[in-house]
């Protein structure tokens, strides 16, 4: 009984020995820029005004290619004042979903503060999270990610 | 609901529990070795009248006993052909030699008779066959239309007395049912025994519904809906059907759970991007602000004591857990290893934090101390996450997703179960896609 107990001490042992070792053997990946450049999933919210920017994995700074976008969206909503919108942040599925509804959030006011910034009014603006819950693309892989680390520009009226 | 009227259990006689034990099952380590277990089938008392018969309880609460305790990894049922002893005279004096011979070392055998008021009288007795002894027998009474959850309750009784641990049968489990296409999920809350049996839905599925949190104390959840599109959290009671709305603020509650008390929902509130920690009072709707960093926090759960509370931050730069007292002083990181930590809860015994890990682009649940020493890994997948304790602390229920084609097809969310050891990891059966499980504590209280 006893030799039987300590069998299974150190087969208990070996797992967590494993386990252990594959948790220290691999170098941490920290990913840069990965935000999404290209067109496909984008919509227009008017000619030439794009209605989504995209982020790089667990970053809600914009890009150089968000700003462009937000710049057009700010002329635009300018030129339309009685036009009010819904900024919604998206997250990719590689995450917790408690912590990419946050991170949603962050994307979106972001978006909201460089419009802000840009001369639309504040009260014409709201933030939506939906975390991960609406992937534009629903593929596993990375460009479909890439795709769906974004913020959309809606019109509510 | 049915769940408060029913039940009145009766100890009716436990002195033979006192009995040394020959047999015993350790569950502090992986169990390769189950204890054989032979499950008799009940026997009827003669005046019961057909209708009580055609129910065939003789074998169905025994077979419900034996699927719970097989689940538990720690038990063998042996097959019922092999029993040489019939249940009646197994159940008044065992024949231990017959059992003996089949290698089990415990023997369940069990009577059904008749009570006042169309009532059943279920009554176990649990013997140890190694040193020919009864080591616990018990008697419920009940509608024999509750037979599942004595059953549970039987199991409870059993694991209870062979592990010297608390059980975890007799509790359920809600979580979000999905169904759909993946760009558009109808999502609705659903509860179910912990056996997966006796699925309800909550929600309708108009609205998007997430992370749906048991109060330890009563038959109330916390969730978090899209109701009007503003995402927050709320208050619903399971019996009535009532829902309130948590707290007026103006922006996106979410991750909420109770205080182990169930008088205060604790979540995040999201404001001007950035995420901090609240708590609400749920008679008194006081609001307590217990972060306050530029950063997000969020995932809170308490201590059992209530003394503290752990969370997910990304202060440092990226997701890693966090502890601090109640009053939101004496914050400290706990989580040190390399990847990402989210979800943390803190177990019903106190003395683990479970959490999901997201390392080289795999997620595992794990376990760690509360003060982060003893990080240890229970499982590895390409996505799983949400780990919610069993009642005893024993194991644990998460979801795991597979992942979708280019078309998105294939990417199904499933409830798993796994013990604290790392060993015995199961798929929960339920009729759609599941995500985001939460435990209820035991029913019958204590």
């Amino acid at each position: 009984m006893l030799s039987k107990n300590l069998n299974k001490v150190s087969l208990a042992l070996v797992m967590t020995l494993f386990l252990g070792a594959c948790a220290t053997q691999q170098a941490t990946t920290t990913k840069g820029d990965d935000a999404y450049t290209g067109t496909e999933t984008v919509k227009f919210l008017a000619d030439g005004v794009p209605d989504r920017v995209f982020f790089s994995t667990n970053k809600s700074e914009l890009t150089s290619a968000a700003t462009t976008t937000l710049g057009k969206q700010a002329t635009y909503l300018k030129a339309n004042p009685t036009l009010n919108v819904v900024l919604e942040g998206h997250a990719d599925e590689r995450g917790t979903r408690e912590y990419n509804l946050a991170l949603g959030e962050r994307r979106a006011t972001a978006a909201k503060n460089y419009l802000i910034s840009n001369g639309v009014a504040a009260n014409r603006i709201k933030v939506l999270s939906y975390g991960k819950e609406k992937p534009a693309n629903p593929a596993s892989n990375v460009l479909a990610w890439s795709q769906n680390r974004r913020t959309v520009t809606v019109k509510t009226n | 609901m049915k769940y408060k009227i029913f039940i009145i259990f009766v100890l009716f006689f436990i002195l033979t529990t006192k009995s040394f034990a020959l047999v015993s099952v350790d569950i502090t380590r992986g169990n390769l070795d189950p204890l054989p277990t032979a499950i008799s089938d009940f026997y009827l008392d003669s005046k019961l009248d057909d209708k009580i018969k055609n129910l065939k309880l003789e074998s169905k609460i025994p077979e419900l006993i034996q699927n719970n305790l097989s689940r538990s990894g720690l038990f063998f049922a042996l097959e019922k052909k092999s029993f040489i002893q019939r249940p009646e005279p197994a159940h008044n004096k065992p024949r231990f030699e017959d059992w003996a011979f089949i290698k089990t070392q415990v023997l369940v055998t069990g009577k059904i008779s008749l009570e006042k008021e169309g009532r059943l009288r279920v009554e176990f007795k649990l013997w140890d066959v190694v040193s020919a002894t009864e080591l616990s027998a018990l008697a419920f009474y009940t509608t024999p239309d509750n037979w599942r959850r004595v059953s549970h309750m039987i199991s409870d009784k059993i694991y209870e007395r062979l592990t010297g641990e608390k059980g975890y049968f007799d509790s359920r489990i809600i979580y979000v049912s999905e169904t759909g296409p993946k760009v558009d999920k109808k999502k609705r809350l659903a509860v179910m025994d912990q056996d997966g049996y006796g699925v309800k839905y909550l929600t309708l599925g108009n609205e998007l519904v997430l992370t749906p949190r048991f109060s330890p104390t009563s038959q109330h959840v916390t969730y978090m809906s899209y109701f009007k599109n503003l995402p927050r959290v709320y208050l619903l009671n399971i019996e009535t059907g009532i829902q309130d709305l948590v707290g007026d603020f103006p922006g996106m509650t979410f991750a909420p759970r109770f205080s182990p008390d169930g008088k205060k929902i604790i979540m995040s509130f999201a404001q001007e991007g950035n995420s901090d920690i609240y708590t609400m009072d749920i008679k008194t709707r006081v609001v307590e602000k217990l972060t306050d960093h530029p950063s997000i926090d969020t995932s809170p759960s308490y201590s059992p004591d209530g003394s503290y509370i752990t969370f997910n931050s990304d202060r440092s730069g990226f997701q890693q857990i966090y502890t601090m007292k109640s009053d939101g002083t004496n914050v400290k990181r706990i989580s040190f290893g390399e990847g990402l930590y989210g979800t943390p809860v803190w177990s019903p015994r106190g003395d683990l934090i479970a959490f999901t890990k997201l390392y080289r682009n795999k997620f595992y649940i794990g376990v760690m101390r509360s003060d982060g020493s003893g990080e240890r890994l229970l499982t590895e997948n390409y996505y799983q996450e949400a780990p919610s304790w069993a009642p005893n602390g024993r194991v644990l229920v998460f979801y795991r997703e597979t992942p979708s084609d280019s078309s998105g097809r294939g990417g199904g969310a499933k409830l798993w179960s796994i013990d604290l050891t790392g060993y015995n990891e199961r798929l929960i059966q339920t009729p759609t896609d599941a995500s985001d499980p939460s435990w209820s504590g035991l029913l019958s209280g204590k």
